[in-house]
């Protein structure tokens, strides 16, 4: 039998559970963990300089690794300062622990130094939480943590421990739970037989269909399925911004992604099928626009493993409720063989797509002239060319991060890795760092804009302690450039706040650090100066391109329209 | 329409916190809440009251089976049930309203549970529209103080809501 004090136990159990890195900043409440961690040398943890950093970081590794990312803060302000990355998990469904430090038992509820109420605060923002009420639970607990994060729907799990239940003169008895078992928690592991063969017969007798799936399909780690299902039935696909690169967006079926800033064909594709596969996806504002008119003539299947995501906002008319991977393999066993019905009317269906695809093709921007600024979409095509496609992309939020999204191909999942639901800028660089670490051979860049860099830029001190090469690709034009697009379009141009009037010098700044950084302003510059950042895959490069401030990201949905309701560029809508 | 919703839920410190928080963080609708241990004191019981049509009932039922220390839920207005509410009401009891208050409390077949030479308290269970119906004979004498425990509910026949 083994004594451990609460400390150890936690340390100990990291260990046991796999985890290699843990992100986060120590205080007062957390020291005796912080004591365990450093008697320890299996668990690495990495310093933040803030600890929303910390959460992103772990966010970051959590969606490239599929495992989940681990982060320890104090009490008080460390963990409230956690709370935005934790509720940029939640929206997400990304798995994540978050150990918090608290102030003492007998403390608790006397407004102690650093004292925060933190299960209250993140309470609508967390998968479930937990208080350590005895050192002796701290085994259990965690390991409840760690399965309530990264099952059924994933999730952050926050644990609140107060600092008497690590202390180190206590010691219980430890032994790694290797299962834990909650009565009120058992994720579906499969759909219903019944509903799949409905649905399956729908997707036969289609003439118009469309798949329509989302980020569920890459954390249920269903995309190879996907793939398959897709190219077996000859469907078109189009994914939403979380589901990217779950199907190659080479490949002649997809039509792109989706929603408020999707490509043109895929809206289109949506408003006029009769019928809907949603696979993973939550039918979210950002994708349907007016629910009222979203998709008039389409049956909608809707295949998710979190049943209250069902009809919560479109009715679906075969609801299946089931993890994305299973669901898939036995419609691809139900899909084996069979004809579909219309192949003429598929056929057709393909020609109207094609035509759609046409109309657009060529007209998405205007490609900077000679002697004028860069367009923030050649930026991207060509950091796409640059990494063959094949680079982690990460965004912080707005413009750059459409732009990103629109323009680089990806042709694998969790390889964008971005804040689709709560739109978290300062997300992008720290979410980097942490991809970085696990994949220190890949290309991993952040493309970012000037607004969101600023609101992380004090990780490039981690950056510089731990040695971590990532690539920023900063689209600089010197504004909020999607709160100036709405100002434009419906404040007639009154830019309140929206500007970015004392910019610091980046290159000086990047200097500070140590690290290289290249200033870009013309067409020529720009892919030289692409392959000097990525010729060595370990150093840190920023590139600070000056792109044109008065560029808009389109399409765009027009506000209470349906799906087809789009402007087009800054004179043309549908 | 008025749904009863009874749940099955872990008798932890901060479950119920959870529970009420969903119907704010949700914008859904608590009229009534009443909660306490069961039989298995790891167990708590909780009847809430709710108004909503169809398409948030279910986001309700689903969204409440999310939450991890649910165990367990039945919408008790899916089938026939029986609810019962208590109520404690202090009313003025002067002169010939003396009488005319014990008569009421007879009528309603409520009981009167403490004296004092102004006022009874009055002890009244039954379902909400009998309490409500009680409250507005009572008015004109003289309410002082209601205190109603909200409703609480179970299934008729041999359903039962367990583990």
């Amino acid at each position: 039998m083994e004594l451990l004090s609460g400390a150890d136990m936690i340390a100990r159990f990291l260990q046991d559970e796999g985890v290699e890195y843990i992100y986060g900043y120590p205080g007062g409440a957390a020291l005796h963990i912080y004591d365990a961690l450093f008697r320890q040398d299996k668990v690495k943890h990495i310093l933040v300089r803030h600890e929303q950093a910390a959460t992103h970081a772990a966010d970051g590794y959590a969606r490239a690794s599929g495992k989940p990312g681990v982060v320890l803060v104090t009490s008080g302000p460390g963990a409230t300062n956690a709370v935005t990355g934790i509720a940029t998990a939640y929206m997400d469904s990304i798995p994540m622990v978050v150990l918090c430090g608290q102030v003492m038992s007998h403390l608790i509820g006397e407004d102690a130094f650093q004292e925060t109420d933190i299960v209250g605060v993140t309470r609508p923002i967390v998968k479930h939480s937990f208080s350590i009420r005895h050192p002796s639970e701290i085994p259990e607990v965690l390991k409840k943590a760690f399965y309530l994060a990264s099952t059924g729907r994933p999730g952050p799990v926050v644990v609140d421990i107060p600092k008497d239940m690590t202390a180190p003169t206590e010691r219980y008895e430890y032994i790694y739970p290797k299962k834990v078992k909650l009565r009120s928690y058992n994720p579906v592991t499969r759909g219903h037989t019944g509903q799949i063969k409905k649905a399956v017969e729908l997707m036969l007798k289609a003439k118009r269909p469309v798949f329509y799936t989302g980020g569920g399909v890459v954390t249920g780690k269903a995309s190879e399925g996907l793939t398959d299902l897709v190219k077996k039935l000859g469907f078109p696909i189009t994914t939403t911004l979380m589901g990217i690169g779950a199907y190659p967006q080479s490949d002649q079926q997809s039509l792109g992604w989706l929603g408020m800033h999707g490509s043109f064909e895929s809206n289109m594709a949506m408003h006029h099928a009769d019928l809907i596969i949603a696979i993973g996806a939550r039918f979210d504002d950002r994708v349907t626009n007016n629910t009222s008119k979203f998709c008039p003539t389409a049956k909608i299947i809707h295949v998710d493993v979190d049943p209250s995501s069902i009809s919560k906002t479109v009715r679906a008319d075969v609801p299946i409720v089931g993890p994305a991977d299973s669901v898939i393999s036995e419609m691809i066993s139900l899909v084996q063989g069979q004809p579909i019905t219309h192949p003429e009317a598929l056929k057709e269906w393909w020609e109207k797509i094609d035509g759609w695809r046409a109309e657009r093709h060529g007209k998405l921007y205007e490609p900077s002239k000679p002697g004028e600024a860069l367009k923030s979409q050649e930026v991207v095509e060509a950091l796409c060319r640059i990494t063959r496609g094949e680079a982690y992309v990460t965004t912080d939020v707005g413009q750059h991060q459409m732009f990103a999204a629109q323009y680089y191909k990806f042709d694998k999942p969790n390889r964008l890795i971005t804040s689709g639901g709560l739109g978290t800028m300062g997300f992008g660089f720290p979410a980097a760092m942490g991809i970085k670490q696990n994949f220190p051979d890949d290309d991993v860049v952040c493309v970012t804009g000037e607004g969101s860099f600023q609101m992380m830029m004090q990780e490039l001190s981690t950056c510089k302690q731990y040695g971590v090469g990532v690539k920023i690709l900063n689209l600089n034009n010197a504004s909020l450039g999607m709160v100036r697009q709405w100002q434009d379009l419906n404040y007639k141009s009154r830019h309140a706040h929206s500007y970015m009037e004392s910019l610091p010098d980046f290159h000086l700044l990047i200097e500070a650090y140590g690290f290289t950084a290249i200033t870009v302003t013309t067409k020529e510059e720009l892919e030289p100066a692409l392959e000097r950042a990525f010729a060595d895959k370990h150093e840190l490069v920023f590139l600070d391109v000056k792109v044109d401030p008065f560029e808009h990201v389109y399409p765009m949905q027009v506000p209470l329209g349906s799906m087809r309701d789009m402007l087009l560029s800054k004179t043309e809508r549908t | 329409m008025r749904h009863i919703i009874s749940i099955l839920l872990e008798n932890e410190p901060g479950a119920l916190s959870r529970v009420v928080g969903l119907f704010s963080q949700r914008n859904f609708n608590i009229e009534t809440l009443n909660v306490a241990p069961t039989e298995d004191p790891s167990l708590s019981r909780l009847t809430v009251t709710t108004v909503g049509d169809d398409r948030v009932i279910e986001q309700i039922t689903k969204h409440l089976n999310k939450l991890i220390d649910v165990v367990k839920l039945v919408d008790l207005t899916e089938g026939n049930h029986i609810e019962r509410e208590l109520m404690l009401v202090k009313v003025k009891a002067l002169g010939a309203a003396r009488d005319e208050v014990k008569r009421t409390v007879d009528i309603f077949r409520a009981q009167i549970v403490d004296v004092t030479p102004s006022l009874y308290t009055v002890q009244i269970t039954g379902d909400a529209a009998k309490l409500d119906a009680f409250l507005q004979a009572m008015a004109p004498v003289g309410i002082l103080e209601v205190a109603r425990t909200g409703v609480s509910g179970i299934a008729r026949g041999d359903k039962v809501l367990s583990l």
